[in-house]
């Protein structure tokens, strides 16, 4: 059996995984940004994913040129992300975060909802001007796009990384994920820094909408690739960067490579849940996930 | 302070449980006769089977701490056990496979329960969804469950209990809320029971839990096991009493998350919440639908109904989390106790 394996095509699926994985990972650093910053597992993020491509594909489809739909789109986010900073978060400050979780759940139902009403239902097209064609390299077959979506996330990352470290306000970011009260004791203006986390993770569910959107098509189902991204985020840990991204190359590769190796044995279609498995099983060995703070709760 | 209230109160004069027993006979008794089908089909049957998921979640959630986004699934297991069972074991009495259907769905809630003993919260949370993604792919996948129907549909057995049959909506309604009483009665029992206060003890700090000698780990999968036990049983007044036909797409996420809604507008850690809970969730749709035709007509079609539907679902759990944490159950009370002040006042 060993002598028949096809090492080709074992690359092939894991390199396929591997920027699947990435496409997850895009999802899950929104996540990752409210969490670190204010403590809030923001269930939302799907449902801000779809507002943001349904947006935008309706504006380009209106005859908007793609930078200005671009900007109005980015303008709508940031404005969203304050405005649910103030109503909703706001008078839900010191409440336990299991409380501020379903707060974004109710929250997600409003925005799919919201989205849907003024934009319609049916299913819109997006191009980006990127083909999905397969490009060869190094003898193994990746899609264009593939390659595409993951520069685009390695560039977001980057820019991440550096507005953390070398702008003011990123290290107030780092502050408040730090320790809120210290931050606050020091005169950092916590509403402030809250509603420019929340512009951000706006953005980055507009990148990660126009991706997955040129992807599967701008539609509902859009909103549930937070259930892909959940699990990365146990296993990479809520409150690192690093570890969505690990996390989300890890899942996207043994998820496919389950998906193509061991599938049959279970009649197939076990992506649908075995993202949560290998999450699950690896958290039982090690609890506090790959990169998690040590003080996160768990038992 | 609610001391005070109470002894002001005259309802207190009156034995505590005399408003359910009058409740639980007016059901028995008027509402089969005053009720139409309508009633029966489009209300109280689907108010019976989500009251009930709502107290197995109550336990679970509420009372226990422990937050599952996985309901819907426990429903699913609930109605294929008894299907398969009904249809398998000849002779079973109907009662017997509810009963064995619902030590499944506790069976499975155990398993899906074990990452409890590790993790907790938010971590807790997203792995109760493995639940709920696992059991819809084995019931859609594997066609035994279903015998070999077509996408997974089952079909209702006849539902008679020892030569008895229910008949037609109300019938099945009647079946429906003997099944919800003898288990809210069970589980209203459980919570004020020292199993109970241990639930609320694990919820409230499990750290001083253990110090005080309580079995954390037992007690958590303990309750995941009777929460399941019900939302199991609740799946099953779902599938035979309410639709009588059911796929297992029927129970999906959404269908978890709309039983989580029920306990949050209800009110966490009450009996009575999941009740008032449910009976929001249920008629809302239905009055929203003739309002919004109301005042728009034909733009009101079903598109935009779904569409503002999850809208004011979605506005009104921020609006409880907000003005009213502590659910419905907190509203009715308080109402209650100014109309009474204001009537021995007058």
């Amino acid at each position: 059996m060993i002598g028949d394996f096809d090492y080709q095509f074992f690359l092939e699926v894991l390199t396929g995984g591997l920027l699947s994985g990435v496409m997850y990972s895009l999802v899950a650093i929104g996540f990752v940004l409210i969490y670190k910053t204010s403590g809030v597992l923001n269930f939302a993020q799907g449902a801000l994913l779809l507002f943001a491509a349904l947006t935008f594909v309706s504006l380009v489809e209106r005859g908007v040129p793609f930078a200005l739909a671009l900007a109005v789109t980015f303008a709508i986010m940031v404005a969203l992300g304050i405005g649910i900073e103030r109503t909703v978060l706001r008078p839900l400050t010191n409440k336990p975060p299991i409380t501020l979780f379903m707060a974004t759940l109710g929250l997600s139902y409003i925005i799919e909802g919201a989205a849907q009403l003024i934009w319609g239902t049916q299913v819109h097209g997006l191009e980006l001007g990127i083909e999905d064609v397969p490009l060869e390299v190094g003898g193994v077959l990746i899609s264009q796009f593939d390659i595409f979506a993951a520069a685009v996330a390695a560039a977001m990352v980057l820019l991440l990384s550096l507005f953390f470290r070398y702008t003011r306000i990123g290290l107030s970011f780092r502050a408040v994920a730090d320790d809120q009260f210290a931050a606050l004791a020091v005169g950092l203006r916590l509403p402030l820094i809250w509603a420019s986390v929340w512009a951000a993770a706006g953005l980055v569910a507009l990148v990660a909408g126009l991706l997955w959107g040129a992807r599967l098509g701008v539609q509902f189902s859009l909103s549930l690739v937070v259930l892909k991204a959940l699990p990365v985020l146990v296993l990479g840990g809520f409150d690192s960067i690093l570890g969505a991204i690990v996390g989300g190359l890890l899942i996207g590769a043994s998820e496919k490579l389950a998906e193509v190796y061991i599938g049959d044995y279970f009649g197939g279609g076990i992506e649908s849940w075995f993202a949560y498995v290998v999450a699950l099983v690896f958290l039982l060995v090690r609890p506090s996930g790959l990169f998690g703070q040590k003080l996160v709760e768990r038992v | 302070m609610s001391a005070i209230a109470t002894q002001l109160s005259p309802a207190a004069a009156l034995p505590k449980w005399l408003a359910p027993l009058l409740l639980i006979a007016f059901a028995y008794v008027v509402i089969p006769l005053i009720g139409n089908s309508y009633l029966f089909e489009a209300i109280l049957l689907p108010f019976l089977a989500l009251s009930l998921a709502g107290v197995g979640l109550n336990i679970l959630t509420g009372y226990a701490g422990q937050v599952s986004l996985g309901s819907a699934a426990f429903m699913a297991a609930g109605a294929f056990a008894a299907y398969n069972f009904n249809l398998r074991i000849e002779g079973l009495p109907l009662v017997a496979s509810i009963i064995l259907s619902g030590l499944v769905a506790a069976a499975i809630g155990i398993v899906f329960g074990l990452p409890s003993l590790r993790l907790k919260g938010f971590y807790l949370a997203v792995s109760t969804l493995a639940a709920q993604f696992f059991v819809q792919w084995a019931l859609t996948k594997f066609s035994w469950f279903s015998n070999n129907s077509a996408s997974g549909v089952i079909d209702a057995p006849k539902l008679s209990i020892a030569g008895f049959e229910f008949d037609g909506a109300v019938g099945r309604y009647l079946f429906a809320l003997t099944v919800v009483v003898v288990l809210t009665f069970l589980a209203h029992r459980l919570v004020t029971s020292q199993t109970g206060r241990n639930f609320i003890a694990i919820r409230d700090n499990d750290t001083a839990a253990r110090i005080i000698g309580i079995p954390v780990l037992k007690t958590k999968l303990l309750a995941f096991a009777i929460s399941s036990f019900i939302i199991g049983v609740a799946g099953v007044i779902w599938a035979f009493a309410y639709l009588r036909t059911v796929e297992p797409a029927g129970f999906d996420l959404d269908r978890s998350f709309q039983i989580l809604f029920i306990i949050i507008i209800g009110g966490l850690a009450s009996i009575r919440g999941a009740f008032l809970g449910a009976a929001l969730i249920v008629v809302f749709p239905l009055v929203l639908s003739r309002l919004g035709g109301f005042l728009l007509g034909d733009l009101f079609d079903s598109g935009v109904l779904d569409m503002s539907q999850r809208i004011v679902l979605g506005a009104l759990i921020i609006l409880f989390l907000i003005l009213e944490p502590d659910g419905l159950v907190a509203l009715w009370d308080r109402v209650r106790r100014r109309l009474t002040l204001a009537w021995q006042s007058s």
